[in-house]
């Protein structure tokens, strides 16, 4: 543990020494690998398990895999059976969404690449426009492509709607709807009326407690019997509602991070203007805070991102559940690991990106500082 | 079905019950009471956060020290370790243990043996066991009472000192205290097509246990991280220079300091493992949302019931934690004069 802190405390000068290429290398391989007996041996180690662990693993993704073919006679190795994920990539991204109206589903994603492209730019002009473009102008028109009915497209019933599809849709109506109502449940928590901060504190509590699953089953089994009779919602909208009312709990808080982190002399300056409250908050503290929890907000998107496979619990049918719907097809019976590593690598893929734009964001604010 | 009953009550609880819950930690008949299911199941749940929190705790330690390690291959290994843990859904991976692994084990028949005599196969691992002989029921109650009293013991004031590691001889005194309370070790051995003795830990638990743990573990790690990273390094510097060995550096300087930045993010790490428990519904684990919301809602059709027990018992669980680390983390704070 001593050498372990060691490199940060006393960071190690980089290499100054002119010199071939190859004495930097061999520079670099004493600084990083063989720097004591320790860390010779640690490296030796290291080493030795990953040529048990890396080779066979490769061997079973890569060299011996099947990808091609149609059925599961293709598969005779013994490395993994791609061709199954490949077979079954529709049912894995639009799930039962009628495959002659899959444009409609790449349209819709289209226009969500293209309505966030601007909002990620650091450099767009007008940049709030674009947020507010995409949260009032983009969800209608999905909303058209997704399910129809209307406008000269056929109605597609959310029964049907699927894959990772779902898993993308049900995350960007949660953000969409638990972030004004997260910001507004942070203002209410630093708020001097006594009612408004104890309501605020007991909702926030209250769902940060709990498990999501229970959240989410509720909005399956419970909601439904305090409806009245004869008025049914549909399951899909019922998750969304459980998964904003408890994401929003989260972007609470992480919000109120970033209200505290605005200077107390922004508020007071701003009211010895003579500006009204509302307008103190919309103009002069939120801007701050939103712009300083940026990251954060982000971190919570990953998660809830992440935990969109919980739907598949209360029988829904996102990313996760048409792999399992899909390993339990007698033709392709035993891929499991194929199904799970490529559902995994798809998250992967996803959050990765997206946390990786966070760290970028987090970098830019850490130098404007 | 559902509009069944009108009345809303707990009455319920004191009904017969007619399941199975396959594993448990205290004896279970079918037919005994829903409230004695719910002591069975709360019990489950909190055997896996507990052995969760444990493991994800000590990983969690491993793979941040690694981060930081001087050596290029450690410190990246552990990098993507933490990427590909924290990128991918925790559900994935408890169903990918479950399923892509612990379910392809082989039969009984074929079981693979681990070091200590332990056995492997698809109903999961199977422990040897001691067996107390007739002192048992003293001398076990002893050596748990010496474990429990070594942290009390080592503040324990003696000559206006705290004894300190001295205390650690207890550990060694509760050993032999439990190995002279043992009769006999239960081996697990195949008979017929199955594993009789020794302890069996079904699968279920294990997938559990292990997305649990290697989940919480590589949000614990990023958080040690950056609680050794932010204790400021004129601190290390200062104490150097005033000659103390960099062993003690570390121990009497940057870990006490790093500990107070840890407590409370790691504090809510422990929270999401407790939470996540419920994830065992996927698996089948018989935990508290298992058997509450799947048979136990199916059998009295008590929705409300039996969500308002489910959401109190987890929020209580919740508190209850958070409120000790609030202790521990009040006791372990800066004083600020």
């Amino acid at each position: 543990m001593s050498d372990a802190t060691a490199e940060q405390r006393l960071p190690v000068q980089r290499s100054l020494a002119p010199g071939t290429p190859g004495a930097r290398a061999l520079d670099w391989l004493k600084r990083n690998l063989f720097g004591s007996l320790f860390n010779t041996l640690l490296s030796l180690v290291v080493l030795a398990l990953a040529m048990l662990i890396v080779p066979p693993l490769f061997r079973w993704a890569v060299t011996n895999a099947t990808i091609s073919g149609v059925t599961k006679a293709a598969c005779s190795g013994d490395g993994a059976c791609w061709t199954f994920i490949r077979m079954r990539l529709p049912l894995f991204f639009y799930g039962l969404y009628p495959s002659n109206e899959y444009w409609r589903v790449d349209l819709a994603f289209a226009a969500l690449a293209a309505f966030c492209v601007p909002v990620l730019r650091e450099q767009t002009r007008h940049r709030m426009l674009f947020v507010f473009l995409l949260f009032t102008a983009f969800p209608a028109l999905a909303f058209w492509l997704l399910s129809g009915g209307f406008l000269g497209l056929d109605y597609v019933d959310t029964n049907l709607w699927g894959g990772l599809m779902l898993d993308v849709l049900i995350s960007f109506v949660t953000v969409a709807g638990s972030l004004p109502l997260g910001i507004l449940l942070a203002l209410g928590r630093r708020s001097q009326l006594p009612v408004v901060r104890t309501l605020s504190v007991c909702y926030i509590e209250l769902w940060r407690g709990v498990p999501l699953l229970t959240v989410l089953f509720m909005s399956a089994v419970l909601l439904p019997l305090f409806l009245p009779e004869g008025v049914s919602v549909d399951r899909l909208l019922r998750a969304m509602v459980a998964l904003i009312l408890f994401n929003a709990a989260y972007m609470a808080e992480v919000v109120r991070g970033g209200l505290q982190g605005v200077d107390t002399g922004q508020e007071e300056a701003a009211a010895s203007l003579g500006l009204r409250w509302p307008h103190t908050q919309a103009f002069i503290v939120l801007p701050q805070a939103l712009r300083i929890v940026l990251p954060g907000i982000i971190n919570t998107v990953v998660d809830l991102f992440k935990d969109t496979t919980l739907v598949t619990i209360i029988g829904l049918f996102d990313l996760l559940g048409a792999v399992e719907q899909a390993l339990k097809d007698p033709a392709w019976l035993g891929f499991a690991k194929e199904g799970y590593v490529f559902s995994a690598m798809v998250f992967f893929v996803c959050c990765y990106a997206m946390s990786a734009y966070g760290r970028s964001m987090e970098r830019r604010l850490a130098q404007g500082q | 079905m559902s509009r069944r009953h009108t009345g809303f009550g707990f009455g319920f609880l004191a009904e017969d019950t007619n399941f199975d819950i396959p594993f448990r930690l205290i004896t279970w008949n079918v037919g005994d009471t829903y409230a004695r299911a719910l002591l069975v199941c709360v019990l489950n749940t909190l055997l896996v956060s507990a052995m969760s929190i444990v493991a994800a705790t000590l990983l969690g330690l491993l793979v941040g020290v690694m981060r930081l390690s001087a050596n290029w291959l450690v410190r990246n290994i552990a990098l993507g370790f933490i990427e590909l843990v924290r990128n991918t859904p925790q559900l994935v991976q408890i169903i990918f243990w479950y399923v892509a692994v612990l379910q392809t084990l082989p039969g009984p028949r074929q079981s693979i043996p681990l070091p200590g005599g332990v056995l492997l196969n698809v109903r999961g691992f199977y422990l040897p066991s001691f067996v107390g002989n007739d002192l048992a029921n003293t001398l076990w109650p002893l050596a748990l009472l010496l474990l429990l009293a070594t942290p009390f013991v080592w503040r324990l004031p003696l000559r206006d000192f705290p004894l300190g590691p001295k205390s650690l001889l207890l550990l060694p005194a509760a050993i032999v205290l439990f190995a002279a309370g043992v009769g006999h070790m239960d081996w697990p051995e195949l008979h017929g097509f199955n594993i009789a003795g020794g302890v069996q830990v079904v699968p279920e638990l294990v997938a559990l246990w292990a997305g649990l743990s290697i989940y919480g573990a590589a949000f614990i790690a990023e958080i040690v991280r950056a609680a050794i990273l932010s204790v400021h390094k004129g601190q290390r510097e200062a104490a150097l220079s005033l000659g103390l060995k960099p062993r003690k550096v570390l121990s009497k300087v940057v870990l006490p300091q790093a500990l107070r930045v840890m407590i409370p993010p790691i504090t809510s790490q422990y929270l999401n493992i407790i939470k996540s428990s419920s994830l065992g519904a996927a698996v089948a684990y018989p935990e508290l949302f298992q058997i509450f919301a799947g048979t136990v809602l199916q059998q009295t059709a008590r929705e409300t019931e039996t969500m308002v027990i489910l959401m109190a018992i987890f929020l209580s669980i919740n508190l209850a934690t958070s409120a000790l680390m609030n202790w521990y983390n009040h006791r372990v704070a800066l004083v600020r004069r």
